[in-house]
């Protein structure tokens, strides 16, 4: 049998839970699918994407789930006495001990001179354990304190959709608009420009992207909304 | 997340979303979004969506008001609807929302207690008026108060037997008629500036909240809060402003097929 009669589905077709996507052994399960003998079903509901052989389901909705290294916009919780507590959209928040914050804090200091509670913080996960419990850093290039700007939030699934391939969508959206944009993998998008109609335009922009972000042909779409936007 | 923002946005004269600070989102009311209730309706506002549904029952009048029935309000905000909220009893904010939507609609005399009666003193019928947050994005009590109105506005009443019980498989041709629509306007205040239908990136960066309900431009109901204050001259633009919206927002409710 060769590959094409195997699959079972279309590719970017919306599948459920339980959905056989593919029979033989010439196709190989990757994320929100499995193998069952034979079969490669879905545990998710979503687009299937085919890759070469490899079969995987992207979900339409759901909470962030780390992954080490992503970047990540976060909010100070709580602060301890060890470190901070910074909510990251998942189910647990994340830790931010005192040894992954740039400066040298000195024993008995009052935490809050670093990061005070209702901070916005751009961090890197390091390490997520089997429990989901995460850490994170903020020592690495780029990371900081944000101050000023606006936050949307988007489905964290649909994050590399808006950063598009090799980022050209997110670099076409900070061209027409001017504005700073960054984008945590847990869906917090973080966007600063010199005035307020370019911020709008450039969250209405990232809105489209995340309601329509299974249409074919999203850059043009995108582009149209930005050459429109800016014109006025 | 982005109260500074909004704050700072406020002394620049603009809000998050670039609406005007008198401009509401876009509204929309639907009608008999339940079967099984006697009336019902949806209201979006932007992105907000509240159902409210319509039952009625059989019960004694208060001895105070031996010819008058009465309505019971119950708000139930669903932890779907916002992070914030949790499923249980209560909260403030569903007690507060239940009783601004009960005083809109008593106080103003919006439905005729006389005319829910059914037998002095023995029986009258109670009208179950059920808020549902289906989701949160600011504001819930002026869509409430417009889903309240839509879904009483020809509601219908079950027949009853000989007995006087209720008969669930008719409906008689009895309806409730609207006596007056009071239309609530909420207003929040931001960093000294007044906005209208706040969402809930701004209601997280409000001072204070007024809520203001009128018909054909006289005041019927308010409910004012949060802990900051309003000035009188604050207080007398709300009310000409909810006046003005008030014919807008009016058109939008329908009768109940």
């Amino acid at each position: 049998m060769n590959e094409e009669t195997n699959l079972l589905i279309k590719p970017r077709e919306v599948v459920v839970p339980g959905q056989v996507l593919a029979k033989g052994m010439d196709n190989l399960p990757s994320d929100g699918t499995y193998r069952e003998g034979e079969e490669i079903i879905s545990n998710k509901l979503g687009l299937v994407n085919v890759d070469g052989r490899v079969i995987k389901v992207i979900s339409l909705t759901g909470a962030y789930v780390p992954k080490e290294d992503d970047i990540v916009i976060g909010k100070v919780v709580e602060i301890g006495f060890s470190g901070w507590f910074v909510d990251v959209g998942s189910a647990n928040d994340a830790n931010l001990s005192l040894r992954d914050v740039e400066d040298y804090v000195e024993r008995g200091a009052d935490l809050t001179k670093y990061f005070d509670f209702d901070e916005i913080l751009i961090a890197k996960v390091v390490k997520v354990t089997r429990f989901k419990s995460i850490d994170i850093t903020m020592k690495a290039q780029g990371l900081r304190k944000i101050k000023g700007g606006k936050i949307i939030e988007i489905t964290p699934s649909k994050v590399p959709r808006v950063i598009g391939k090799q980022g050209s969508m997110i670099s076409m959206i900070k061209e027409h608009t001017n504005c700073e944009i960054t984008v945590g993998q847990n869906g917090r998008v973080w966007i600063q420009g010199s005035n307020v109609e370019d911020e709008i335009l450039a969250t209405k922009a990232i809105m489209k992207i995340e309601s329509s972000s299974h249409v074919n042909g999203l850059t043009e779409i995108i582009e149209t909304l930005l050459k429109e936007g800016t014109k006025k | 997340m982005n109260k500074d923002y909004i704050m700072s946005l406020a002394e620049k004269d603009v809000r998050i979303d670039g609406r005007k600070f008198d401009e509401y989102r876009e509204v929309s009311i639907e009608t008999g979004v339940s079967m099984n209730a006697e009336g019902s309706a949806r209201c979006k506002i932007g992105d907000t969506e509240v159902i409210v549904g319509i039952k009625m029952a059989i019960g004694t009048p208060y001895p105070d008001a031996a010819d008058e029935g009465s309505i019971v309000v119950g708000a139930e905000l669903l932890p779907m609807s916002n992070p914030d909220f949790e499923s249980g009893p209560p909260g403030k904010q569903a007690i507060e929302l239940a009783r601004i939507i009960d005083r809109g609609v008593r106080e103003s005399k919006a439905i005729d207690f006389k005319k829910l009666c059914i037998k002095e003193g023995e029986k009258c019928w109670m009208v179950f008026i059920d808020i549902y947050s289906i989701n949160d994005d600011g504001n819930l009590i002026d869509a409430a108060g417009l889903a309240t109105l839509t879904a009483l506005n020809g509601a219908k009443f079950h027949k009853l037997d000989k007995d006087d019980n209720i008969n669930y498989k008719e409906y008689g041709d009895k309806k409730v008629e609207l006596e007056l629509m009071p239309i609530t306007c909420t207003f929040g205040k931001v960093n000294g500036k007044i906005i209208i239908d706040p969402n809930n990136d701004e209601e997280s960066a409000l001072d204070a909240r007024l809520s203001i309900a009128t018909f054909n431009g006289k005041v019927y109901a308010m409910q004012k809060g949060l802990d900051r204050g309003f000035t009188l001259e604050e207080i007398e633009y709300m009310i000409d402003v909810a006046i003005a919206k008030e014919k807008e927002l009016k058109t939008l409710i329908k009768e109940q097929k």
